[in-house]
């Protein structure tokens, strides 16, 4: 069949989520239906309608809230509109004909136009995807059960109702509802399915959740089971199995991903999901029992899997050295000898093995910047306005290089010269032997970042918005890209991208070749740190406090780690860990491949900046004053 | 201000070793005239099927070069699409889901990177357009004409990179080196059950939903399209087709018919005579994209 699953990970990814409904469509806020029911805002969207928050205006001296369901029947033959619509009343009587109290009420239906409408109970709340989503780490399998088995109560409820057993057909964690009392309810019963026929080669169903036999049509109580043990899978492993190739649960158990699912309830989960119906439990209420035996068995009987807590390893310091002031910035190491700059206005070369000063070089003003080497000489930039270039076995000075504006970009050696930004908007091309200016660039405001070679082109962001693609040669403007905030983050390259952040809380990935957005994601805070590449993925920080780990060609988010603090320091990748600080004081190590925590490093004050590794040892400052040398 | 000679060192260990080159001003002309990328050659055929009314597949093609910074960049946009058959109007599905894609690409993309030096560019990035492409297509269908279908492959060629949006079961291949490699993978139910284990071989050829694929574009909600990127190595070319031609010709003899074939249009029609002479009843639809042939003897 041509399908390559080793490929699968790091190429294939889905497109982005996105808002189906076009904004005409959408009724605005204050509108009234029927002369009773006023839209207070929309909820939710979907490719057949709407879902919006509502008040019922007969009642006037209080605020009765209400969910309002629309769905759009706009076939263009009035007899498929006619059927469509008697369908719809049909599905709303049976509603209207459950009492549960995880069934929302229907209290009121109706069509206006070629829109139908239904009135429901307004159920306060999140559902479970969206509670996922902003779970860290796991989600006890206590917890998950608590909700899982009021879901079993309900689809027993449905199972057996004396009319005729009613299948849910759409079990899925975006379809239950978590209320703050912690009682679920199910929503979307399906009455969207009303208006699609049922054609050979179409879906009925959510793909990923749904049974083999469903794609044939065949819908039945069976079905509901397995996309309940689909959920459960989804709920205790943080796997969409949208994302995953359809009925591949069996080649990914859920003790697989989370050691810590009881192996009783992966049993439970595994049987749901078994290709053929008559392997699966027989009825809910024996799935229901399963799980209560599970459930059932006290701490002592359960086999727990290797334990959750992550032991941390503890990191004592090689060697710490103190400035006199903090130090914000990032160090570089060559032939053993480590540069950083400080905040108490000195640029020092300490003995990278134990830490012993060399020498000191002081400035008018504070250095933030990473300094950079040639074959001799370290270059730097200080708050003092001026460009140094030092020698490196002296500290003495060699040259200097005057600007307009504090110098808080790290420059780059390439070709012979020194590029770099200043506060006073210009990006340097200067030589390397002597400082002098071969061109400069002037940009919309103060340039921060550390420029990056792509190509013959140099590219950097200002704290204008914009990221500029600027000729290496001649300091001619290639391309420029504006984003919706100042970027202090410095670009980096991989596999034909160029990802940069910004503070309007985006990473962003442009093609290296045209500078035109590919992707971008969007945190929930500024982006100062710059993103760093290893392999298939893509690293950075957020002011958001958590570090995320993306798939390099789309912008997926892999795993987010969240620190107990703002993250604008930049990570560095090194043998499969990536190193981090955070304003929590604290310096992260933490597996490329899952965001597990290997160790974690307390300094006396916040580390805004960003480590590196140099012979096995992690380099990092501290706002503490200190710079400290850790081993891996 | 150029300058007259650049030489480039190799920085601290670890940075990436460069061998020692020289740049002379006599060398720009060469260069520049080296950076004029090689035109896109692109060949397409669509062969209505046997004892079929109406040929359900539709397709569309579309590319430019522009100049921008001094590069001269290819830009293209090429789609194939596969109407479901047995449903009503599978022809108009597929005819409007190219629409939709060329007019969201074209407006959202190309437009913007036209007109970037008189408005200050932001543009929405290109899986995000893609994205809204495939779902606007979704809606479309799914209201216009409910209850039909139709597959959908799109490729975007920026300058050395393609980016491709993909729902069904048409397929995309990379032709380089003379081997050919599928790009997408098919959202075929069949297909996956014999991946999963979950049937075998001679189950799949006569399994009765053999020709069902579980996402397709007018499904309605939760329409999931796969991304795909990859960089167009020197000697690639990239082939579109729907099931019509790669269900009947095997991949492993693609390459010998189009590499021998003098242009990529005279390939695409070979492949459509192949595919009849080995039985092939269904519509055939084919898009052939490569590079100019002197970049790559054979």
């Amino acid at each position: 069949m041509g399908i390559r699953r080793d490929q699968m990970e790091t190429r294939k990814s889905p497109l982005p989520a996105i808002p189906r409904l076009p904004e005409s469509a959408i009724l605005a806020n204050g509108t009234v239906l029927q002369g009773r029911y006023e839209i207070l805002k929309l909820r939710a969207l979907g490719g057949m309608g709407a879902v919006y928050e509502a008040r019922d205006l007969r009642f006037s001296h209080t605020l009765r809230r209400c969910a309002i369901k629309e769905i759009i029947n706009a076939a263009p033959d009035p007899q498929t509109r006619h059927l469509n619509l008697q369908n719809f009343e049909r599905e709303a009587n049976i509603l209207a004909s459950l009492n549960h109290p995880a069934i929302p009420h229907i209290f009121d239906y109706f069509g206006e136009g070629n829109r139908a409408y239904l009135i429901l109970e307004y159920v306060e709340g999140e559902d479970l995807e969206a509670l996922l989503e902003h779970t860290n780490g796991f989600l006890s399998e206590e917890r998950a059960l608590r909700w899982i088995l009021q879901v079993c109560d309900v689809l027993e409820y449905l199972h057996t109702h004396k009319e005729g057993a009613i299948v849910f057909r759409d079990m899925k964690p975006s379809n239950i509802m978590v209320r703050p009392d912690d009682r679920i309810v199910l929503v979307d019963f399906g009455i969207a399915k009303v208006f699609l026929d049922q054609k050979r080669g179409t879906m009925v169903g959510t793909e990923g959740y749904s049974p083999p036999e469903q794609y044939r049509g065949l819908a039945g109580p069976q079905g509901d089971i397995y996309a309940l043990g689909a959920t459960m899978h989804h709920l205790l492993t943080k796997q969409d199995p949208r994302l995953e190739p359809p009925f591949s649960f069996h080649e990914r158990p859920p003790r697989s991903i989370n050691p810590a699912v009881s192996p009783e309830i992966e049993a439970v989960v595994m049987k749901a999901l078994e290709y053929e119906a008559e392997k699966r439990f027989a009825s809910i209420t024996e799935m229901k029992q399963a799980i209560l035996a599970a459930c059932g068995k006290d701490e002592a009987q359960r086999q727990g899997g290797p334990a959750a807590i992550h032991r941390e390893q503890s990191i004592t310091p090689l060697w710490e050295f103190a400035c006199e002031d903090e130090v914000r910035s990032s160090p570089v190491v060559m032939k053993g000898v480590l540069y950083i700059g400080s905040y108490d206005n000195n640029l020092y070369a300490l003995d990278a093995e134990k830490g012993q000063f060399i020498w000191k070089y002081p400035t008018e003003g504070g250095i933030c910047s990473t300094p950079c080497l040639d074959e001799d000489k370290v270059f730097f930039g200080s708050e003092d306005r001026i460009l140094y270039a030092l020698s490196q076995r002296t500290g003495r000075i060699v040259w200097s290089c005057p600007t307009d504006g504090r110098i808080r970009s790290s420059p780059l050696a390439d070709y012979g010269h020194i590029f770099f930004g200043s506060d006073d908007g210009n990006l340097y091309a200067v030589k390397a032997d002597s400082g002098r200016l071969t061109w400069k660039f002037q940009a919309g405001g103060p340039i921060r970042c550390h420029p990056l070679l792509v190509t013959e082109t140099i590219v950097f962001g200002g704290e204008d918005g914009h990221i500029y693609g600027v000729d290496m040669g001649t300091g001619a403007l290639k391309w420029k890209q504006r984003t919706s905030n100042g970027i202090v983050s410095s670009p980096c390259l991989g596999d034909g991208l160029i990802y940069i952040g910004s503070r309007d809380w985006h990473l962003y990935a442009l093609n290296a070749r045209s500078g035109w957005p590919v992707w971008r994601f969007r945190t929930n805070n500024c982006v100062i740190s710059s993103p760093a590449v290893a392999d298939v993925r893509v690293f950075a920080g957020s002011v958001d406090g958590n570090v995320y780990a993306l798939e390099g060609k789309s912008g997926r988010l892999l795993w987010k780690y969240a620190t107990g603090g703002q993250v604008t320091s930049s990570p560095y990748v090194y043998n499969g860990t990536v190193y981090i600080g955070s304003v929590d004081s604290c310096v992260y190590a933490l597996e490329v491949k899952s965001g597990k925590l290997r160790w974690r490093f307390q300094t006396g004050g916040p580390v805004p900046s960003s480590p590196i590794v140099a012979e096995n040892v992690v380099y990092i400052g501290s706002t503490d004053h200190h710079v400290y040398a850790l081993p891996l | 201000m150029m300058l007259d000679l650049w030489r480039r060192i190799s920085v601290f260990p670890g940075h990436r070793k460069t061998t020692l080159a020289c740049r002379d001003p006599s060398a720009v002309a060469g260069v520049e005239r080296r950076s004029l990328c090689s035109p896109l050659q692109v060949g397409y055929a669509t062969d209505r099927g046997r004892d079929r009314k109406h040929n359900e597949d539709s397709l569309f093609f579309w590319r430019s070069i522009l100049r921008r910074a001094h590069d001269y960049m290819p830009f293209g946009l090429f789609i194939v699409a596969d109407g479901l058959g047995g449903h009503a109007n599978g022809e108009s599905a597929s005819e409007l889901a190219t629409h939709v894609v060329a007019s969201r690409v074209l407006g959202e993309i190309y437009l913007p990177f036209l007109n970037e030096t008189e408005a200050d560019a932001s543009p929405a990035p290109i899986n995000e357009v893609l994205a809204s492409a495939v779902e606007a297509c979704n809606v479309t269908v799914c209201q216009r004409i409910p209850g039909a279908g139709t597959t959908l492959t799109a490729m975007l060629l920026m300058g050395d990179t393609a980016f491709f949006a993909h729902v069904g079961d048409s397929r995309a291949y990379l032709l380089s080196q003379g081997k050919m490699q599928q790009i997408t993978e098919d959202h075929s139910l069949v297909g996956r059950l014999l991946e999963a284990g979950a049937i075998s071989e001679e189950e799949a050829l006569e399994h009765p939903q053999r020709n069902i694929i579980y996402r397709s574009v007018g499904q309605g909600e939760n329409l999931q399209a796969d991304w795909y990127t990859i960089e167009m190595p020197p000697d690639g070319r990239i082939l579109l087709c729907t099931d019509g031609l790669w269900g009947s010709v095997p991949e492993q003899e693609m390459p010998q018919i189009i590499v021998t074939a003098a242009n990529p249009q005279e390939a695409c029609d070979r492949l459509v005579d192949v595919a009849r002479q080995r039985g092939s009843v269904d519509d055939v639809t084919i898009i052939l994209i490569e590079r100019d042939r002197a970049a790559h003897a054979g």
